[in-house]
């Protein structure tokens, strides 16, 4: 009894961690094969009354409606780029979730990169700068030859140190 | 001498780095933040575009006839409004299309979009029709095909059949004083 009831919050978990459908059964294709291209594609476009969503996840009319016609192209046998063209040809690359990459998007898409490369050689020219100075400064520490006898019989402890010859 | 001032330059520049950089950001959050700005407005991908081929059925009861693409190339610019009975804002924006239509100077159309015949029928009668063609789109296919997110939504065409405007949300006084109106005057020309 316990067991079974045990299996029972389960199962109702497990179909509570479901994601979230918005598809809805009239609108899925008979041809698995067709119906999961259609599926990828709706994924990745973007609802554009709900705008961070996509049209799959949506319950907005306008994404069934985008949908059904994503659907309704794949049938009529667009390849999954024309489809993509098509939403693009109509609402431009915003219903895109994922940006094309394009001059106006370089930016975007190699910033972060640039911004890291341009970081690292900051700290490469810094560390470059600033590693010489130690053997710089055993080799000639700018004293005169007068002053270096003068600190050679200071540490010799010959000099107490007030006079200047 | 020069060469040490040349180096207090650089590192001074060095220093301003941070400054500048949270400048800009802080400029792009600004205008993230304007009240002003409303994020769901986004360019129309049609600008300067061919207006869509269609041919949309009248609104039965109002006599006017239908819209189709052809109407829209007949030399007059013309103004496209995507409208609705159940859209409240169309109702805000109607008074200044009334208007509009009163005083001439374009060809005012409209597009039922997604929209029951009887519903804009009665809607039509109660505050007036100021479409000289109303076409329906009550599945709202021709509305996809012209980037329609949500309605009302108003397109200004040249003579030529060019989308050259496009006016997101209900149109206010000052969007048809500042914008649309010198429009229509310039593509007039």
């Amino acid at each position: 009894m316990i067991r079974v009831l045990f299996a029972a919050l389960a199962l109702g978990w497990a179909s509570l961690s479901l994601p979230a459908l918005a598809v809805e059964p009239d609108e899925i294709l008979d041809d698995p094969a067709l119906e999961a291209r259609a599926r990828e594609i709706s994924t990745g476009l973007r609802c554009l009354v709900c705008q961070n969503e996509s049209i799959d996840a949506s319950n907005a009319d306008l994404a069934k409606d985008l949908r059904i016609l994503v659907r309704e192209r794949l049938v009529a046998g667009d390849s999954d780029d024309e489809v993509r063209a098509f939403m693009v040809a109509r609402y431009g690359d915003f219903v895109l979730l994922k940006p094309p990459v394009k001059p106006e998007t370089y930016v975007l898409w190699f910033g972060p990169a640039a911004i890291l490369v341009a970081g690292a050689i900051g700290v490469a020219v810094y560390i470059r700068r600033r590693g010489p100075q130690r053997p710089q400064a055993e080799a000639g520490d700018g004293l005169s030859p007068a002053e270096r006898a003068r600190l050679d019989r200071l540490l010799a402890g010959k000099d107490d140190g007030t006079s200047d010859a | 001498m020069s060469e040490i001032a040349q180096g207090n330059v650089g590192r001074r520049l060095l220093f301003l780095a941070p400054v500048i950089l949270f400048a800009v950001l802080a400029g792009y959050f600004l205008w993230g933040l304007a009240p002003g700005r409303d994020p769901r407005i986004l360019p129309s991908a049609l600008i300067d575009q061919p207006v869509p081929d269609f041919d949309a059925g009248p609104l039965a009861g109002i006599g006017v006839p239908g819209l189709a693409s052809t109407d829209l190339k007949a030399g007059k610019v013309s103004l496209v409004n995507f409208f609705a009975s159940w859209c409240i804002p169309c109702r805000a924006e109607h008074p200044l299309l009334m208007n509009l239509a009163a005083q001439g100077g374009v060809e005012l159309y409209g597009m039922n979009y997604k929209n029951k015949p009887a519903e804009a029928r009665a809607w039509l009668v109660e505050l007036g029709n100021p479409y000289s063609r109303i076409g329906t789109d009550e599945p709202g296919r021709i509305g996809i095909d012209w980037g329609v997110s949500g309605v009302p939504e108003t397109f200004i065409v040249d003579g030529e059949g060019r989308i050259r405007y496009r006016h997101w949300g209900p149109i206010d006084r000052r969007a048809m004083e500042e914008i649309i109106r010198p429009l229509i005057v310039e593509l007039s020309r």
